[in-house]
């Protein structure tokens, strides 16, 4: 690692008035393999996790949960509210990396990490590095994006940020000396928007909470998350979804994808035929065959698409049943 | 340079250290503590798992920065030739050592899991050790020496 002066952050305030060649550090899981890659090569190393009010995890009957971003992905799984209330996020936190990464990778991080596209990572200067090429397109594209890409393929590799956005969380931000909220759906960005980075942040901008609202009564949800090896592994595929049914239709629900795009994905033409949808077997596969329908699959990824709808089909039959 | 604070395997440390070092190296290149091993160093492999205050992480993805004031549990805390820790002593009876190389990061895995959850399933042992790689024992042996050591009854883990 190239050399850098290490800071613990002394206040939200100082930490956000960082200058460009500081660098924010949470868990540091993803930031420390981003430093030994030299794919970053900071002055300073500012290391949130002295700001302990940022790690409190809180329900609130009829409010929802409020998750301090530098909670670890295990404080996250163990807290008893949250495995009372929002299981559907203690069965993403177990999904995530192996236990070692859990107890040190943090919430606000996990949200934050940088896409793992092996030629991001690599000795590659592609379009997110501020290249000329996105090489994916003509290269070894088997764990690309299949929607939402261009000119950058990468997908989003947050298990939490698919889960959080079926249950509709919001991100609090500190910016600018103020704290602001926003809808996890307009934190993430596309390619075509800004191709270097992932999210809206701006440099000195800092997520300091995620506010989950209360599971609406009646509602199941589930996170799948297929990985070509069984112990860990980054998601292939996932799918996080929450389901309201009567016992013979779709009352209403949210369906995300994951590792399908680079952002967690919203197939909007198959969310708005979620609403008064038949819940018997057949219905209920035709509507998982129509998943992903704008879907532009590159040479060697369109197998995602199969397994994407088939995750869907299980979803769905398992979440309507009584 | 960084004055750090760490207290290993029950004694007190204070080092100078560079910002950009990383556990792993104070433990094995500064304290020649090299029970702690280094594989992979991207933290996919888990040779270099220690216990900070209790829990496993791994010490190649830890500045030495990061661990000020904290508690960190080693290999050479856990037991010695002539006095195995229990979860060692079974993994030898098991013939769970092969290689040795995954041997202490599993070992210590192995003991976070027992001092969170005493009597775990072996799912719940098989998901403790999913980040630490063993390419000899295919893990069996590994796992019948855990549910043997919970077996015997807590002892002092």
């Amino acid at each position: 690692m190239k050399n850098f002066k290490y800071i613990p952050a002394e206040s939200l305030e100082k930490a956000s008035q960082k200058k460009d060649d500081s660098v924010l550090m949470a868990g540091g899981t993803d930031l420390l393999g981003m430093i030994k890659d030299d794919l970053l090569t900071p002055e300073t190393v500012i290391n949130l996790k002295s700001l302990k009010e940022l790690k409190n995890i809180r329900y609130n009957a009829g409010k929802g949960l409020e998750i301090g971003a530098l909670a670890t992905i295990t404080e996250l799984a163990e807290n008893s509210d949250v495995q009372k209330r929002f299981p559907v996020l203690v069965q993403t936190c177990k999904e995530i990396a192996s236990p070692q990464l859990r107890n040190v990778g943090t919430v606000g991080g996990n949200l934050c990490q940088r896409p793992r596209c092996w030629y991001y990572r690599g000795e590659f200067n592609c379009l997110r590095k501020g290249g000329d090429t996105c090489f994916a397109v003509d290269g070894e594209n088997k764990f690309h994006c299949v929607v939402g890409g261009g000119p950058c393929y990468i997908v989003h590799p947050s298990d939490l940020a698919v889960s959080l956005l079926a249950l509709d969380a919001s991100l609090e931000i500190f910016s600018n000396g103020k704290l602001k909220t926003v809808p996890i759906d307009d934190f993430f960005i596309l390619p075509e928007q800004n191709e270097t980075k992932e999210n809206i942040l701006e440099p000195g901008e800092i997520v300091t909470k995620i506010i989950v609202p209360e599971i609406p009564a009646g509602s199941k949800c589930a996170f799948i998350k297929f990985k070509e090896r069984a112990s860990w592994d980054f998601a292939v595929v996932s799918l996080g979804i929450l389901l309201n049914t009567n016992g013979s239709t779709i009352k209403n629900g949210r369906i995300v994808f994951g590792g399908v795009a680079p952002r967690p994905w919203i197939d909007t033409a198959l969310n708005t035929k979620l609403t008064g949808a038949a819940t018997d077997e057949k219905n209920l596969k035709s509507l998982a065959d129509s998943a992903l329908l704008e879907a532009e699959p590159m040479s060697k990824n369109d197998y995602k698409i199969i397994l994407v709808r088939n995750l869907l089909k299980q979803a769905l039959i398992d979440l309507s049943k009584n | 340079m960084e004055k750090i604070h760490l207290q290993i395997n029950g004694r007190n440390y204070h080092l100078e250290v560079p910002a950009t070092e990383l556990l792993v190296d104070t433990l094995r290149e500064r304290l020649g503590l090299t029970g702690t091993k280094k594989g992979c160093e991207i933290g996919e492999c888990g040779a270099c798992t220690v216990l900070i205050d209790d829990k496993a992480v791994n010490s190649c993805l830890i500045l030495t920065a990061q661990a000020e004031g904290k508690k960190i549990t080693t290999i050479e805390g856990v037991g010695d030739y002539n006095n195995l820790h229990p979860v060692q002593q079974a993994f030898l009876n098991h013939d769970a050592v092969h290689c040795g190389f995954c041997t202490p990061g599993m070992v210590l895995s192995v003991i976070g899991l027992l001092k969170r959850n005493p009597r775990p399933n072996e799912k719940e042992i098989r998901e403790a050790i999913a980040g630490n790689l063993c390419r000899c024992t295919g893990y069996k042996q590994i796992v019948e020496a855990v549910l043997d050591v919970i077996g015997q009854g807590e002892k002092n883990i």
